[in-house]
């Protein structure tokens, strides 16, 4: 009998229709990966299951928990059930725990709650199982709070309070988006685990094909909030009977084509060059005039970059690479070092000097939500930059070149006068990068430009910095913790752990072949779609489960 | 007051209208604002009876056709008074909010961009100046140079300025890490013109309904004052010498302390339920939660 089981779910908000006749069913002990792209009912149909709808909600069909009929359960069953027999882990560890509480209260609580044992009780139950998902005594006592840890950290703590009691269902809603591939294996080796001692069942919601490629025994896909086909995961990701399953499988290892003769090696001098760039940030305050030892971010950092080259720095969260990002934009002072950009040094400049280097490079941001100011119209957004020439062009021409910079990352002239929420998020990208590239720029700095957006909008991203690099001759540094990134269109790798780059080489060969162990541990935990889908068919061939 | 209705990361809303008309102290706060906007207003043009004109026969009538709010111990219309009195409460309240906005929002504005050594210098002056009691250090302005409605609006005016300073500040400190600010950055613009171009734009909600909070409490500053002696001078009246001089006669015409009393209280009220119901809607937060 399966654990849980939805049938013909439908289920509209005020009077929008979100899912369509869902089906999906979760055995004992069994991983049901949920695939989809942003607005495509995942997190819906778990926030169904868990009655966390919005008040507006309406659900119709039928959902079945363990024999109890959850779309007819009264709210004070759902609390029983809540944190003790359903847990949930959500996707941002910053946002999921409680500021002021101490981590052991806040994993105690719930158990107290639904099993009524003393503070003591509770403490030492909270106490194994934050044990149990890798926070020790000796590292973690109870007493620690929330902002002394991690995110990698934190999510453990997520998970302890979500398998404090044994749940026979655990929903995790893209548990790992917000961390890097380091810490993204660690919390999935930590949840497969979890599920094989307690025989509890997972519904892993998640964008990634390749992790619930890894992770799921079976996979539904949904879209448009209807499910567009399901099965056991090799055989669905392999065969890839449905047009959407292979489009999304396609857009997840897309490589953008990029006809260039990698032997052609460029000449000239280099267009960036750092050297020994350095930058400490002062310790915490201890006393009045104390402050503990500085923190250094980065640590005597030099590469150069030949113009029309496009590399990668790849590293862990907090290893450096944003601020040795913008140290390079001149929007943060190095400590100690250079940077020159086409022979011109950086250091010292005032707002003034620099017009002429920022107008030969600008950056491309992570999120396309929050890079625009939400008040101002498309055309005022692209043309900020050109503030940066000594003679501003008049109306008409500012005009002319917006256009032009939307024309060139594939957007119409018309698309000016909206504002910038009438987009989607893969537009925004557009627009963002239309605003880079209207000063005709030679250096290109991206900080995760792809990693906020859906499989199938990255490829088409990639795709346009592959031809703007084509027909701009634009140098880029994309700087990511995404490796498919860097396969996908980067000439060469730099790996940076601790403030320092450790390895550096031709794309390809640091990523087939790492030398040192922060590359090793990046490589080895990326998730690969093509390597997990070969050991899940092999196993599904062989009946046997991984 | 003129306003515009976006908030900081949401874009901009049309639909400002019908959320507006569904909220209710909004509505009323509004109503009430208006109203009594409106009778300050109309005092300029046309008051029931000339209140420099004393009829001696007529003093500390009751509520009458003829005088529907009673006269006071000269003879004069309650009713021509409050009205007139509005345009006082209302002048001194408003300039006072346009000084603290004035200094205080730049100032507020600069600490924030500017960070470290001049921050950290107009923030602990800004906390000197909120050590003092307000209406306190007004008396002793005052008393220094003057009553009068001048001096008043002065005192109370100073001691808007860190409010909107602090608002301002903890406002731009909360937009200034976003990435459109370092966008900006890259293109090259210097940290006044972001101010002025991104910073202010979003914090504008902000800084309204600070504004009618304030507001209020300057009329209420003002009333105090002039209940003191030291506001607006005779014969021009205010709410808060009426009630100054309605004390005496509490038992033998309580009208007299009732009706500015109630005017102080409602105009208030209305501005503080204006206020109330601008942060409902320009809030994204406590809107998304109704």
């Amino acid at each position: 009998m399966s654990l849980l089981s939805i049938e013909n779910l439908s289920l509209d908000i005020g009077g929008t229709p979100i899912l369509k006749d869902i089906d999906l069913q979760i055995a004992p002990g069994e991983v049901l990966g949920l695939v989809g792209e942003s607005g495509s009912g995942k997190s819906m149909t778990a926030l169904t299951v868990m009655q966390l709808l919005p008040e507006a909600a309406r659900a119709r069909g039928r959902v079945t928990f363990d024999g109890i009929d959850i779309l007819a359960a009264p709210e004070d069953a759902m609390c029983r059930l809540r944190g003790d027999d359903l847990g949930m882990v959500f996707q941002e560890p910053m946002t999921a725990l409680n500021p002021v509480k101490p981590i052991g209260e806040q994993v105690a609580e719930g158990i107290r709650w639904h099993t009524g044992v003393s503070r003591a009780d509770a403490e030492a139950r909270a106490r194994a199982i934050l044990d149990r998902v890798g926070l020790p005594e000796a590292k973690f006592p109870l007493s620690r709070y929330p902002h002394e840890l991690s995110g990698g950290q934190r999510q453990r703590v997520v998970i302890a309070i979500a398998c404090a009691l044994k749940p026979k269902l655990l929903i995790a809603d893209e548990p790992t988006t917000a961390l890097d591939v380091v810490l993204q294996a660690q919390i999935l080796d930590l949840l497969r685990d979890l599920v094989g001692e307690n025989r509890m069942g997972l519904l892993l919601i998640s964008h990634d094909l390749a992790v619930v490629a890894e992770m799921a025994d079976r996979v539904t896909i949904l879209r448009h909030g209807a499910v567009m086909e399901s099965g056991p995961t090799g055989a669905v990701l392999s065969a890839r009977r449905h047009p959407y399953t292979r489009q999304l499988a396609e857009a997840s290892t897309h490589v953008p084509a990029r006809p260039r003769d990698p032997s052609a090696k460029p000449s000239g001098p280099p267009l960036l060059e750092v050297r020994d760039l350095t930058r400490d940030y002062p310790g915490r305050r201890t006393g009045l005039f104390q402050h503990e030892k500085p923190f250094r971010a980065v640590d005597g950092v030099s590469f150069s970059l030949p113009a029309g080259h496009t590399a990668a720095l790849v590293g862990r969260s907090g290893c450096g690479k944003s601020t040795l990002a913008r140290m390079i934009l001149a929007l943060d002072r190095p400590t100690a070092g250079s940077v020159s950009l086409m022979g011109e040094t950086l250091e010292g400049k005032s707002e003034a000097q620099l017009r002429g280097a920022r107008r030969n490079m600008q950056v491309v941001f992570q999120d396309p939500y929050g890079s625009f100011n939400p008040r101002h119209r498309v055309e005022r957004l692209v043309a900020e930059p050109l503030h940066l020439f000594d003679k501003r062009p008049d109306a008409g021409e500012r005009r002319e070149r917006v256009a032009q910079a939307l024309d060139d990352v594939g957007l119409a002239a018309a698309d000016m006068d909206k504002y910038p929420h009438e987009f989607s998020g893969g537009q925004r990208q557009r627009i963002s990068i239309a605003r880079a590239i209207i000063t005709r720029p030679k250096l290109i700095v991206a900080d995760e430009p792809v990693s906020a957006l859906d499989v199938s909008i990255r490829a088409q991203i990639l795709d346009l910095f592959a031809d703007l690099n084509q027909r701009l001759g634009l140098t880029y540094l994309f700087i990511t913790h995404d490796l498919t990134v860097a396969r996908a269109i980067t000439d060469e790798v730099m790996v940076m752990d601790e403030g320092r780059i450790v390895e550096r080489g031709p794309t390809s060969d640091v990523l087939r072949h790492p030398t040192t162990p922060a590359a090793q541990a990046l490589v080895g935990a990326a998730p690969d779609l093509e390597q997990a889908l070969a050991r899940r068919l092999s196993a599904e061939r062989s009946g046997s489960p991984l | 007051m003129s306003m515009d209705p976006t908030i900081p990361g949401a874009p901009p809303e049309r639909g400002f209208l019908r959320l507006a008309l569904a909220n209710r102290s909004f509505l009323i706060g509004c109503a009430i604002t208006l109203a009594v906007a409106g009778l300050a207003l109309l005092s300029f043009f046309w008051t029931p009876y000339d209140i420099t004109h004393l009829t001696v026969a007529d003093r500390l009538k009751g509520l009458s056709t003829n005088h529907p709010l009673g006269t006071d111990h000269l003879g004069r219309d309650i009713l021509s008074m409050i009205m007139i009195g509005a345009r006082n409460s209302i002048a001194v309240a408003i300039v006072a909010v346009l000084i603290g906005m004035g200094i205080g929002v730049p100032l507020g504005a600069w600490a924030a961009a500017r960070g470290g050594l001049v921050d950290e210098v107009l923030m602990r002056f800004n906390d000197l100046v909120f050590a003092f009691p307000a209406l306190l250090s007004a008396i002793m302005i005052t008393a220094i140079f003057g009553p009068g409605a001048l001096n008043a609006i002065i005192a109370i005016g100073i001691f808007n300025v860190p409010v909107f300073a602090r608002v301002a500040r903890a406002g731009a400190l909360s937009i200034w890490p976003r990435e459109f600010i370092l966008a900006a950055r890259a293109a090259g613009k210097s940290r006044t013109l972001i101010t002025i171009e991104h910073i202010l734009p979003n914090i504008t909600a902000l800084l309204l309904v600070q504004g009618t909070i304030q507001f209020a409490l300057g009329i209420l500053a003002e009333a105090g004052l002039s209940y003191l002696g030291l506001g607006a001078q005779p014969p021009m009246p205010s709410w808060g010498r009426m009630l100054f001089e309605a004390q005496t006669r509490m038992i033998v015409a309580p009208h007299l302390a009732l009706f500015p009393g109630l005017a102080i209280v409602v105009t208030v009220l209305g501005l503080n339920l204006l206020g109330d119901g601008l942060r409902d809607l320009l809030d994204p937060r406590l809107r998304r939660e109704r």
